[in-house]
């Protein structure tokens, strides 16, 4: 998973085709299409209740999609479960904080590299020395992604100690530690201040750089407006509209909707 | 150093019994609170660490103690081995259930290992023809390790005290592991950790076998240090004291639990004497501790004492362990 | 063969509506406050042993009952009181050893008070058998029923016809809102525990007469309303009725066709079958969970 192959850039990274999902009588999710190219920041974005978050408990493995499909790095996710799709290469973040708040940051983060290393549980209980070799590898993976994210000088403390605002950092971090090819952040500028809004918005084009396709769900507008290569709307579960950020701000029926208004979202 | 409290423990178990020669209550009871430690400490693993309550821990122990019992006196096994058919029968049993049983949560849990406790003792209780019934089986021979019977207080102290501490070291050394990570990762957020690819299930399943073989080899150490095995030791009271010891320590700390096996065996005797209070004890001890240090007495205690010493020496309060 | 099965039928539906009476318990404390209270047996026990101890004390029995079961109501509201209340917002696991706890506790008081000896109830119309069709039925099953039927249809009306009940559903429901719209939450709680501890202890007024009551009788018959309410799916009280009687039906059954030592497990296997395969209960409804 480390050393990426090289793709034909015809073939999109995620390639989701008229999904549904419904709950009781509510369509979450009323077919939806879209498509990714790698090496993107692909926003979806949409009023409160739009089904973004379910779109991505669908990708994610979380729900079980009445129809579509989803194909990943030309893979089909669809009837996975998540810890299988993670090891595909999909990592993601939640937007009700999902940390595991009875371990510190570094810990938090060597779960997120779960997958980058075996550990045998009766290796592990006789402390095998390979044990010692691996912890070491472990968390030296965890801090890089640390580093990243600006966390490092965090490692030590516990969790639930640190200020809402890195938490929601601890996440990408631990998210990141899957040295993931798919990277879905759902809401991560909710709560933050403007600094580390603006903060945010560099961390997730030097994870773009790096190589990661993201997937963002956002309301934040200028963030949304300023980082992502393309967006996608929905609406009641549906596609509402698509295109590149320019694209969607002149489309009259999004505005209409749901930008409310002609406001220009230059950052 | 990781372990300097696992060798601070071990020095003092060891230099006990040489403090006080002959001394029946270190004996006698340092090797029946042993014991408690193994099945606490298991039980932690699962408990603390995956978050999985269980109030049926005291079957597994019965099966290790049956299995040991009727392989030594109706088969002729040679302990050791009878010890390892044990091992496997609670590991087997644990892993066949474990998949169906981990998926409830909360009082669901609860409800289906109760279930299974109460299952397995009716089935104790029953099955005269192997296990003698309500009367229970006598006649167990002494613990053979390769040639060394183990007999007399203080051989059994020292047996039980070494098991005791490979319980505590294996459970240290998983604890603080990718696997251990990757339980506390499922008491944290079952979701979160699904989506950092551990298969949760498997790291239940996991929790609950290896909770289960501490239980069963505790169970075949009492079935030969008692030489005498009966429902009684195995019901659902039994099962509830278990818990009660995990949580009296404090959950998710290994010596947590090694403090509130101690602890609840010391209480145990020395309500001998008042026996008909030692459930008034046993329930109003049980309640006060959870109502008012829900974290467990050794937890919330090192962290009061935690508190108070950077609160003296004016810097931040390290992470904790 | 029939007749048998009919007296199966009869001593299940005796027992089964006792499981109800501690089920539907179980069900209105879920219902108001989360909580499993693993001390409900115990409310039973209380019950039973006070009644006799009055009895014997001279009191008639309907006096001996009366006041038997104020005792127990007042039990359950200390209980909520100084152990639930000051709990409140702890995890599922914390609550579960509180009232584990309490349980204890209870069955501690009980053994200092009345020791470790049976005590039996003298049974409210004589032990004559009545014959119907095949079966011989005791009067006191006939009272355990008609009993049990008055009690549960008297729970429906006050939640469906009373403001109190409807206040105590709208807490189950949600009780922020509930709060918000005005109801004290609080009350509500302390009503809940009163009242399950008043079924539990009529509850166990009824049986005392058949089985014999000590200190530890409410160990098996809390585990048995507490399956009672995990198969009605637990939280619905109605459900809870259900499933008490279908596990005594059961019980009585796999008592009489399979062996009577081996009933307990029988019971508890179905309660597991019934968590593997419908775990939300068997009048249950669904939920799916949110990430
Ligand atoms: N687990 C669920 N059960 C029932 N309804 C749900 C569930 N998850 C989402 N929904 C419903 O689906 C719709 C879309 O929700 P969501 O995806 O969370 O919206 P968004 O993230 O765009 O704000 C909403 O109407 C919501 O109530
Ligand atoms: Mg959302």
């Amino acid at each position: 998973m480390t050393a990426l192959p090289p793709r034909a850039s015809s073939l999109p990274l995620l390639a989701v085709t008229g999904l549904e999902q419904s709950f009781g009588g509510v369509m979450a999710l009323a077919g939806v299409s879209f498509q990714v190219a790698e090496g993107l920041i692909y926003a979806v974005i949409g009023p409160n209740g739009a089904g973004k978050t379910t779109l991505f408990n669908a990708l994610c493995g979380f729900y079980q999609p009445s129809a579509g499909s989803i194909r990943f790095a030309d893979r089909e996710l669809l009837g996975l479960p998540p810890y299988r799709i993670a090891a595909r290469g999909v990592a993601r973040t939640f937007q009700n904080l999902q940390l595991f708040f009875n371990m510190t940051v570094i810990e938090n983060v060597m779960v997120g590299c779960h997958l980058r290393a075996k550990t045998h549980l009766f290796a592990a209980a006789l402390r095998l020395p390979g044990i010692r070799r691996q912890e070491h590898q472990l968390r030296a993976w965890a801090m890089e992604a640390l580093e990243l994210c600006e966390l490092a000088d965090r490692a030590g403390q516990p969790a639930s100690a640190l200020p809402y605002g890195l938490m929601k950092r601890v996440e990408i971090a631990r998210a990141l530690a899957a040295k993931p090819r798919l990277l879905l952040l759902d809401e991560p500028a909710a709560g933050l201040n403007d600094t580390e809004t603006l903060a945010l918005r560099d961390l997730i084009a030097r994870i773009r750089d790096s190589g990661v396709t993201v997937l963002l769900v956002e309301h934040h507008m200028p963030l949304v407006m300023g980082v992502s290569d393309r967006l996608l709307v929905l609406d009641y579960g549906s596609v509402l509209a698509e295109g590149t950020p320019a694209d969607i701000q002149n489309d009259a029926r999004v505005v209409a909707a749901y930008l409310g208004g002609a406001v220009s979202y230059a950052v | 150093m990781r372990l300097a409290g696992f060798y601070a423990f071990a020095a003092a178990v060891a230099l006990l019994p040489a403090l006080f020669p002959d001394n029946y209550f270190v004996v006698v009871i340092g090797a029946s609170a042993g014991l408690n430690v193994i099945l606490a400490v298991g039980l932690n693993l699962l408990m603390g660490y995956a978050g999985q309550i269980s109030l049926g821990h005291a079957a597994f122990f019965g099966v290790g103690a049956y299995a040991s019992a009727i392989l030594t006196t109706r088969f002729g096994w040679p302990s050791l081995l009878a010890l390892a058919a044990g091992l496997l029968a609670a590991g087997l049993l644990a892993w066949g259930f474990a998949r169906p049983i981990l998926r409830l949560r909360g009082h669901y849990l609860a409800m289906a290992t109760l279930g299974f406790g109460v299952i397995a003792h009716v089935v104790m209780v029953q099955a005269t023809h192997w296990t003698g019934g309500p009367d229970g089986l006598a006649g167990i021979p002494p613990l053979n390790v390769l040639g060394w019977r183990v007999e007399g207080d203080l051989q059994w102290y020292g047996v039980i005290m070494a098991a005791m501490l490979l319980a505590v070291w294996l459970s240290l050394n998983l604890v603080d592991s990718q696997v251990g990570r990757a339980l506390r990762a499922v008491h944290g957020s079952e979701f979160a950790a699904q989506m950092m690819g551990v298969d949760t299930a498997r790291a239940k399943t996991q929790a609950f076998v290896v909770s289960a073989l501490f239980a069963a080899f505790a169970g075949s150490l009492f079935a030969h240090q008692q030489a005498f095995v009966s429902p009684d030791s195995f019901n659902l009271a039994v099962s509830v004291e278990l818990v009660t010891m995990v949580v009296l320590g404090g959950l998710a700390s290994t010596f947590g639990a090694v403090c509130g096996a101690i602890a609840l065996t010391l209480l145990q005797q020395g309500l001998v004497v008042f026996e008909d209070y030692e459930m008034l004890v046993h329930g109003a001890l049980l309640m006060a501790v959870m109502i008012f240090m829900p974290q467990g007495l050794f937890v919330g205690l090192t962290q009061a004492v935690r508190r108070l010493g950077s609160a003296l020496v004016g810097s931040k309060p390290p992470a904790a362990a | 063969m029939p007749e048998q099965l009919f007296q199966f039928l009869v001593t299940g539906i005796t027992i089964g509506s006792l499981y109800a009476l501690v089920g539907l318990g179980f069900a209105l404390i879920y219902n108001a406050s989360d909580v499993v209270n693993f001390a409900q047996g115990e409310f039973v026990m209380l019950g039973a042993m006070t009644a006799i101890a009055l009895l014997n004390a001279g009191l008639p029995l309907l006096v001996a009952a009366v006041i038997a079961t104020l005792l127990t109501v007042g039990v359950g509201l200390l209980l909520e009181r100084f152990a639930i209340e000051p709990a409140a917002g702890a995890s599922v696991v914390t609550t579960i050893i509180i009232t584990i706890g309490a349980a204890i506790f209870l069955r501690g008081v009980a053994l200092l008070l009345w020791g470790k000896d049976f005590h039996s109830l003298k049974p409210f119309s004589g032990d004559a058998p009545i014959q119907i069709g095949g079966a011989t039925v005791l009067p006191q099953s006939l009272w355990v029923l008609g009993v049990t039927v008055v009690l549960v249809a008297l729970v429906r009306a006050f939640f469906n016809r009373t403001l109190l009940g409807k206040a105590l559903l709208a807490c189950a429901f949600n009780r922020t809102a509930a709060q918000a719209v005005g109801i004290n939450v609080k009350v509500m709680l302390r009503l809940a525990y009163g009242l399950s501890a008043g079924l539990g202890a009529l509850a166990g007024i009824l049986i005392a007469p058949i089985t014999f009551s000590s200190y530890e009788a409410g160990v098996m018959l809390g585990l048995k309303g507490f399956s009672a309410a995990i198969v009605g799916g637990i939280g619905n009280p109605m459900g809870a009725v259900a499933g008490g009687v279908l596990l005594g039906v059961l019980e009585a059954l796999g008592a009489g066709l399979v062996s009577s030592g081996y009933k307990d497990a029988i019971a508890f296997l179905f309660v597991l079958m019934v968590l593997f395969f419908e775990p939300t209960g068997l009048f249950g409804h669904k939920a799916s969970e949110r990430v």
